[in-house]
């Protein structure tokens, strides 16, 4: 059992990496991987709101919206498919969980919270917190394994967007073509760093 | 009198070069990259994405002046998260192979920062049927660029256009060797690398500060 969840979140980390892989949450990770520290911020709270949300989602999905999933309400209401709601429902327990996740921190660990700063706020419309809950769906997961899922699939983003501020760091000495400053030669590193993270995708497991 | 006075041919036609939402505002990313490797899909997304984004800005400027500031962004998800409902429910019904294919793609133009974007920065200040054209504009910009990605990937990387072999293939009897690259990640990061870099060389005034 242990061995299975450990599997999926080295696959989720790394073989399936969601920026890399997936293109997901590709905006935060264009603009906001200048500097370093703006990456560990964002990619610490990117981790945390994963592992927040996605179980969260799973319990909404699982037992208010999947065909069935009313019956523990009432055995008349076991035809009932909202399934089709999904969308809203998530993206308002993202919203809502992001919200609480904020106030908690700046009541109970104000020092995290000013570190984090903005950024939570801004995570509510990163894709790959969206993302995951619908991966969720997609390859039914159960609880335990959503908990694994969100934490690796944050856990890989954060990693991507480090090395990618660090690489943006180091390039700033070099010397790029005028029309590929910027963005361009931002994009052609993702490239390189995801031919790179391609060599895991040999590992079995 | 024209239907589309210059106001209106502006709006509608500047975000397709001069101020394109993935070449320059880096809005939109993400689905760009993952629907590319086949431009049927790609068409399908590019369809999906202009609509909900046309009608999210019709929709949102027909009520920004009734739209507590504090609550907005809320009421502008709830909007466009059941503009994406109805657009996915009409492409199960419709092509609901295209739709497996694009899998949670569809689901995450919720998030696309292009539709929020132009809700926010646009629809909000300026009447419906402006925000409406702004709204295709912008689907337009995104189009092109989705587009272009997808016929250089699917040309190079299988010989096929909108399925059809266009390059035989060698295993086939052919003369072209697929480049197995172009269907995988990296090639979409580089392709729009270089496209950015060509968009740029072709309007210099585009060229982003050195960082």
């Amino acid at each position: 059992m242990l061995e299975h969840y450990l599997s999926l979140g080295v696959k989720s980390i790394f073989i399936e990496n969601m920026a890399l892989a997936f293109f997901l949450g590709m905006c935060p990770f264009l603009s906001c991987s200048k500097k370093v520290d703006t990456a560990i911020g964002l990619g610490v709270a990117v981790i945390f709101v994963q592992t927040m949300t996605l179980p969260l989602n799973t319990l909404v999905y699982n037992y208010l919206l999947r065909e069935g999933a009313l019956a523990w309400l009432h055995p008349s209401l076991a035809t009932v498919d909202l399934s089709f709601l999904n969308f809203l429902s998530f993206i308002g327990s993202i919203a809502a969980s992001v919200q609480l996740v904020e106030m908690f921190l700046d009541r109970y660990v104000p020092k995290l919270y000013s570190a984090l700063g903005i950024f939570l706020p801004l995570i509510t419309v990163n894709c790959i917190v969206l993302a995951g809950s619908l991966f969720m769906v997609e390859r039914d997961l159960t609880f335990g394994e959503s908990v694994v899922f969100g934490f690796g699939s944050g856990a890989g983003w954060a990693l991507a967007v480090l090395a990618l501020a660090a690489i943006r760091e180091k390039m700033r000495y070099s010397n790029v073509p005028a029309g590929l400053r910027g963005l361009g030669i931002t994009f052609i590193t993702a490239g390189l760093m995801a031919i790179g993270f391609m060599a895991f995708s040999g590992i079995q497991l | 009198m024209p239907v589309l006075g210059k106001k209106e041919k502006e709006v509608l036609f500047h975000p397709v070069f001069d101020n394109n939402p993935i070449g320059l505002q880096v809005l939109g990313v993400c689905s760009s990259l993952a629907v590319t490797t086949k431009l049927e899909t790609a068409i399908t997304m590019s369809i999906a994405l202009t609509t909900v984004t046309a009608l999210s800005s019709f929709f949102i400027s027909f009520i920004r002046e009734r739209i507590p500031p504090t609550i907005r962004i809320i009421a502008q998800m709830t909007i466009i998260a059941s503009l994406v409902i109805i657009t996915d429910q009409v492409l199960k019904a419709f092509v609901y192979d295209i739709s497996k294919q694009l899998s949670v793609f569809v689901g995450l133009i919720i998030t696309n920062c292009i539709v929020m974007g132009r809700a926010e920065g646009f629809a909000m200040q300026n009447p419906p049927k402006l925000s409406f054209l702004d709204g295709i504009g912008n689907g337009l910009g995104y189009s092109t660029v989705l587009l272009t990605l997808a016929t250089v990937r699917e040309l190079l990387g299988s010989g096929k256009l909108l399925g059809h072999q266009v390059l035989p293939l060698v295993t086939e009897g052919g003369w072209y060797v697929p480049n197995g690259l172009m269907l995988l990640s990296p090639a979409a990061f580089f392709i729009i690398g270089m496209l950015i870099w060509a968009l740029r060389t072709w309007k210099p005034e585009q060229v982003g500060s050195e960082d």
